[in-house]
């Protein structure tokens, strides 16, 4: 008897101990919310705060970013183009080099597949610099292209798409080759399909890296018509600004497109997640 | 009357035949990259084009240009002049910052999802689903907004909910931002909150990998929950804690927009300021990107110093230990 009752004590400390932990962090995040409510006049003077007057709460901040914030919807639209082109471009380009790493056998394959790995360890400011230069050097500076270039081929997602890959089942290439299919047909009809839970797992991997980037659009986007959600959202961070409407239910609005993608491929996700990790 | 009409047929369609030899160079082209020689560089090329432009270019235009003065139109090389003024405050400074944040980010992010992921993943606990989701929740969204939510709950004013905290504790109320020790803790508690539910499912993946006749030998043996943990998870889990501690180091010395979401163009004495943001101070706002890319060199060449050093001492160079 009091082994089942020290056990279900155990359960419960357990699970409040978790519970606690798990309200900790996402208490941040409700806050938020509540806060999108607030008057941002009270933001400003109080901050978050536990001492919240509810009988002020409104859809004003709401109402307000949806009828007079145009340049936040501008960003919104950069942000959504963006990180579109980056999810298109770079499952397109990484799965093709992912699978040919992992499907064929030619010279230089060691090779390319060791420089991937070397690429995932270069830090990204090194190149940064340099790679600013070049995008004025060609004129890309302020452009979508320009934002996109250097992320259109993700050596994670590469090689991501090569472990996946490794475990295509390669008898169907050759079942196809008699069938007269191209080494093209193969992949886009036969192989790429197959592929389809890596792709949606680094659809969101890359989607979610693409809407939450920083530093890069930073450099190469300049006017404010161009800039990404992030980045307009910083620029409304001044010391001397009045923004907290915009600010506040922007926020809120900003997570609404991850937590979708989120809920709808979950499943991808994690697995995506937990796989590319810990065999890298 | 019909056998004419098929030998008609016939005549057509090898005249058809005959208009298509023409053709044949394409197809030997369609045959050149279609054979599995060609194919594979094909599918590649997009790699090795992007590496050529993208990464190799831009690293050794990296290194030549933290030898260089370059200013719009003249570009001059001045020797070792960019590394010899990198010895300043500043830069010390900044690197300080950046030491203490992988400091505190590697124990955090590691020792708490670890403990967290242990739990997650017990028969102990009820309602896994909804914590992994919540612990995971906060990964979503960008340190900017993470970090507006955490700027206002850090607020200097006694309103502000962490300052309402601690004066429920009998303590003062702190002015987060402009505070050194603050400036640091409040960049380690953003990162720590965005990372930890990342950080767990790398150990959940883990854990599900231990084998179970570990734990019922052990319980053969009357380990307690303690000396399992201690004798069985730990050892078991070591090849990912080094993962996740090994990428948080490298991604702590990367840190940037941790310190630009709280305070933008600079922080009071350089409270807050980063080695990334340093690099972004001088090469893109004063526009000395030769200075800036010494600084970006150097913190390559301590990134992997650092790497090497912590691999080589967790032992994971030597052969055949953690596989």
């Amino acid at each position: 008897m009091t082994i089942s009752k020290k056990k279900r004590l155990y359960t419960w400390l357990a699970t409040i101990g978790v519970g606690i932990a798990a309200f900790i962090t996402v208490f941040p995040l409700l806050s938020l919310v509540v806060s999108s409510f607030r008057p941002s006049s009270d933001l400003m003077r109080d901050g978050i705060s536990l001492s919240i007057d509810f009988s002020k709460m409104s859809l004003d901040n709401y109402t307000y970013i949806f009828t007079q914030a145009a340049d936040y919807w501008s960003w919104y639209g950069n942000s959504l183009i963006i990180s579109v082109i980056t999810i298109v471009l770079s499952l397109f380009f990484s799965s093709m080099v992912g699978y040919a790493l992992a499907v064929y056998d030619f010279k230089g394959r060691n090779f390319f597949f060791l420089l991937v790995l070397l690429i995932m360890m270069v830090p990204f400011e090194i190149l940064m610099l340099p790679l600013y230069q070049l995008m004025i050097d060609l004129q890309l500076i302020d452009s979508y292209f320009g934002a996109v270039l250097p992320m259109v081929v993700a050596p994670v997602a590469v090689f991501f798409f090569r472990q996946f890959a490794m475990g295509l089942p390669l008898q169907l290439m050759d079942a196809a080759r008699i069938d007269g299919s191209s080494e093209y047909g193969i992949f886009f009809r036969i192989m790429l399909p197959l592929m389809a839970p890596s792709l949606a797992a680094m659809a969101i991997l890359q989607g979610l890296g693409s809407w939450n980037n920083f530093l890069w659009p930073l450099l190469v986007l300049r006017s404010n018509d161009m800039l990404t959600l992030p980045i307009g959202l910083a620029t409304l961070l001044t010391p001397y600004g009045n923004n907290y409407d915009v600010l506040i239910a922007g926020s809120v609005l900003t997570i609404v497109p991850i937590i979708i993608l989120f809920i709808f491929f979950q499943k991808f996700f994690i697995a995506g997640l937990t796989t590319g990790g810990v065999k890298g | 009357m019909e056998p004419l009409t098929n030998s008609s047929q016939i005549t057509e369609e090898r005249s058809i035949v005959k208009k298509i030899e023409p053709r044949k160079n394409p197809n030997k082209f369609f045959k050149f990259i279609n054979s599995k020689k060609v194919v594979p560089y094909l599918f590649v090329a997009p790699f090795i084009i992007s590496f050529l432009v993208l990464t190799l270019y831009p690293m050794i235009q990296g290194i030549i240009m933290s030898f260089q003065s370059v200013l719009p139109g003249q570009v001059q090389f001045i020797g070792l002049s960019n590394y010899e003024r990198i010895f300043n405050p500043t830069f010390f400074e900044a690197l300080t910052n950046t030491i203490w944040y992988v400091a505190f980010t590697v124990l955090i992010l590691t020792i708490i999802p670890m403990l967290l992921a242990i739990f997650l993943n017990s028969k102990l606990v009820k309602w896994k689903t909804l914590f992994r989701a919540s612990f995971f929740l906060p990964a979503l969204t960008s340190t900017i907004v993470g970090g507006m939510i955490f700027r206002l709950m850090f607020g200097e004013q006694n309103t502000a909910l962490a300052n309402q905290i601690i004066s429920f504790f009998g303590l003062d109320p702190v002015n987060w931002r402009f505070t050194p020790w603050a400036a640091i803790f409040l960049m380690v508690i953003l990162a720590s909150w965005r990372w930890i539910g990342v950080n767990i499912l790398y150990f959940l993946a883990a854990l599900q990998n231990v084998p179970e006749e570990l734990y019922e030998a052990g319980d053969i043996d009357g380990a307690s929950a303690w000396q399992k943990l201690r004798y069985i998870t730990i050892p078991q889990l070591k090849p990912i804690i080094i993962f996740v501690s090994t990428i948080t180091i490298i991604n702590g010395f990367r840190m940037f927009e941790e310190s630009f979401v709280f305070w933008e163009a600079g922080s009071p004495g350089n409270i807050g300021l980063s080695v990334v943001g340093y690099i972004y101070q001088e090469g893109i706002r004063q526009n000395d990107i030769g200075f800036g890319s010494a600084i970006g060199v150097v913190l390559m060449l301590i990134i992997f110093l650092v790497s090497i050093i912590y691999l080589i001492a967790t032992g994971t160079f030597k052969r055949g230990e953690n596989q």
